[in-house]
């Protein structure tokens, strides 16, 4: 178990530094840092003291050492277009993003198994097959143009929701959260069904799925010899045994939540990293490219890590078989 | 003695070469797959609207009333005409028209071609890369397997859409922002193809190690044919299946990316419009009315990608015998 645990955390500091190798090649061989920093009038002598300054004129190994330092304190450096430090510019948008994708992926989770026990308990009612066809369409359809139509039904047509940002926020130390005023939890609606609506029809099939099987099993049979009510049956036996891959699933999707959130973002102009980032693209800054890169990459790796640790905690048939295929 | 029976033993594991042979046509229309396809109506719709935007796509100039994007074709006068159905809709722009006086429909015609256009590239990339990797990190084994595998597993941790916009941000950067349609188009494709490999590079590996012991590939190995020669002709064909589940599953996923990456504002510029550039363009116009300029491209591409997931999802199940 702990030598499982442990060589699960080697393999996550291995792609963190995999990561690290990337990030740091995007920064200094993408384009020339320093060119970057400068204008056209700079003269030759003050853009070679700003290279030295910058230890541009160093070893590799030296520069991606410092990076790597760097960036294990959260220093990334300074943003080309907005001439701060990215950590401040990340750490400022960090509140939004979180919020939007928790939210997103609650909803998800709620909505996604209480669907998915619906059309596995009754497969041939009409309101499975229309909860089949929207997972199809939910699946089809682009994060954007769910957005979209979102944006013209209920801000548009009906103008019920506001279409663009995060409404009022309120400031508690370094977070600001939207979840304490009514124009910020209404602001929070669009967004977080359109972020939250493919995880949804995942775990939906997901939970349906497992529920079919279980059902199938002998322990559900044996408790309705016993005579137990179907209820005590659906949702204190077999729904229980679907959570296990439901909530593995939908931490791991946690991350693609965090990732998809650029498309939402970018739709509902909400001001989160995701949105930064696609703004870098647009504008080649590297600094908030690669810093990003960094960010998603920790979140994702701690999530699969804990995951993993969480899945041997609660599944005990895996601690016998601990050497995990890759 | 032995040189009479091994090509024959090869020859009875290589790969049904069915379909250059006589006949193949009624060989076709007697198989399952085929036959399966024939009992399901939605399939069969799903692949009659697939081909018909592949056409409309391929004969965009011959079906348009204007070329789009010929600015001495264009009139501003016509600027922002509703559909040909409501009240003040206009003869020959039956969805529409544009703030710049841009026939909707023809637009999506051009659109769909160039959209189309980035997807099969991406696809043929990314299953090129994958088929390749897969290939020899499973017939080669050992260190360049495991090297190529890691690769996978770290990029399987992360979604293809950041992939996409890292390598389209990277490519910028050493290249300049300042990049003409055309070449935006090949960073697309580019970025789409190093999204997607992994997919078919663990699919085609798998199946590589199960062939690979078989006796066809033994009896290769022995008359002495080189390694790419036995993988390409000899191994590659038993495995293909599945790759093909994942490349047309992976032409709407490379669609969408292209869409959302346009969508962005990082993919093809509005000079060149993609069905997600035009989505991009309409979204500007949502608040002031003009509601068709956004809803008909995003309607074809939704009906696009829609009818090439059920043709993936049916032929996922038809080459399954398990779930036959």
């Amino acid at each position: 178990m702990l030598a499982f645990i442990l060589r699960r955390a080697i393999q996550a500091i291995g792609v963190m530094v995999v990561v690290g190798v990337v990030a740091f090649s995007m920064f200094r061989f993408a384009g020339d840092p320093v060119n970057q920093m400068v204008s056209i009038d700079t003269s030759a002598a003050e853009r070679a003291r700003i290279r030295d300054q910058l230890g541009l004129n160093d070893p590799v190994l030296v520069q991606f050492s410092r990076y790597f330092v760097n960036a294990a304190q959260f220093k990334f450096g300074t943003s080309y277009q907005f001439r701060q430090p990215v950590a401040d510019l990340l750490a400022e948008r960090l509140p939004a993003t979180l919020e939007l994708a928790t939210c997103a992926t609650m909803l998800a989770m709620v909505f996604g198994i209480l669907l998915g026990v619906h059309s596995a308990l009754r497969r041939d009612s009409l309101l499975a097959k229309v909860f089949q066809a929207i997972s199809l369409v939910g699946i089809s359809l682009p994060t954007f143009l769910i957005g979209i139509l979102l944006i013209y039904l209920f801000a548009v047509v009906l103008g019920w929701l506001p279409s663009f940002g995060r409404g009022q926020v309120v400031r508690i130390g370094w977070w600001t959260t939207g979840l304490l005023t009514l124009s910020g939890l209404k602001a929070l609606i669009m967004p977080s069904i359109t972020l939250g609506l493919f995880q949804m029809t995942l775990i939906m099939r997901l939970v349906q799925a497992e529920m079919l099987e279980v059902l199938r099993t002998d322990y559900i049979r044996f408790a309705r010899a016993r005579g137990l009510t179907t209820r005590a049956i659906h949702f204190g036996h077999a729904l229980r045994n679907t959570l296990v891959p439901v909530i593995t699933v939908a931490g791991l999707q946690f991350g693609s939540v965090i990732a998809f959130s650029i498309i939402t973002e970018t739709v509902f102009q909400w001001p989160g990293m995701g949105l930064l980032f696609v703004q870098a693209v647009q504008n080649v800054d590297i600094p908030i490219m690669a810093a990003y890169l960094m960010m998603v990459s920790l979140i994702f790796v701690t999530i699969n890590l804990l995951v993993d640790i969480l899945y041997t905690v609660v599944d005990p048939r895996l601690r016998s078989t601990i050497s995990r295929p890759a | 003695m032995s040189d009479a029976v091994v090509p024959r033993k090869a020859e009875a594991g290589a790969p049904r070469t069915g379909f250059q042979q006589p006949g193949w046509l009624r060989r076709a229309a007697a198989s399952d797959l085929f036959y399966s396809f024939r009992r399901s109506k939605l399939t069969m719709l799903a692949a009659f609207v697939t081909l018909l935007f592949f056409l409309a796509a391929i004969f965009a100039s011959v079906l348009a009333v204007q070329n789009p994007f010929d600015p001495a074709q264009l009139q501003l006068m016509n600027s922002r005409i509703p559909p040909l159905w409501t009240a003040d809709g206009q003869s020959p722009y039956l969805l529409g028209t544009d703030e710049q006086g841009r026939d909707v429909l023809s637009a999506i015609l051009y659109g769909l071609r160039i959209s189309l256009a980035v997807g099969v590239l991406g696809v043929l990339l990314s299953g090129t890369i994958g088929i390749v990797l897969g290939l020899v990190a499973g017939y080669v084994g050992g260190a360049i397997d495991s090297l190529i595998m890691r690769i996978a597993d770290v990029q399987l941790t992360f979604p293809a859409i950041l992939i996409a916009l890292l390598v389209n941000g990277v490519v910028k950067s050493v290249f300049g922002n300042r990049l003409d349609a055309m070449s935006m188009l090949g960073v697309l494709v580019i970025a789409i193809g190093l999204s997607f490999w992994v997919q078919y590079a663990r699919t085609v590996r798998g199946s590589v190690l199960v062939e690979k012991n078989k006796d066809y590939v033994a009896a290769a190995q022995l008359i002495g044919l080189p390694a790419p020669v036995i993988m390409l002709r000899h191994v590659l064909p038993n495995a293909i299946g599945p790759v093909l589940v994942i490349a047309t599953i992976n032409l709407a996923l490379a669609i969408i990316t292209e869409a959302t990456l346009s969508f962005l504002g990082v993919g093809l510029p509005d000079t060149m419009p993609s069905l997600g550039t035009l989505i991009r363009i309409g979204n500007n116009y949502l608040f002031s009315g003009e509601w068709w300029i956004v809803a008909f491209p995003g309607f074809a591409l939704a009906a696009l990608i829609l009818s090439i997931n059920l043709l993936g999802d049916w032929l996922r199940e038809a080459l399954n015998p398990k779930l036959r």
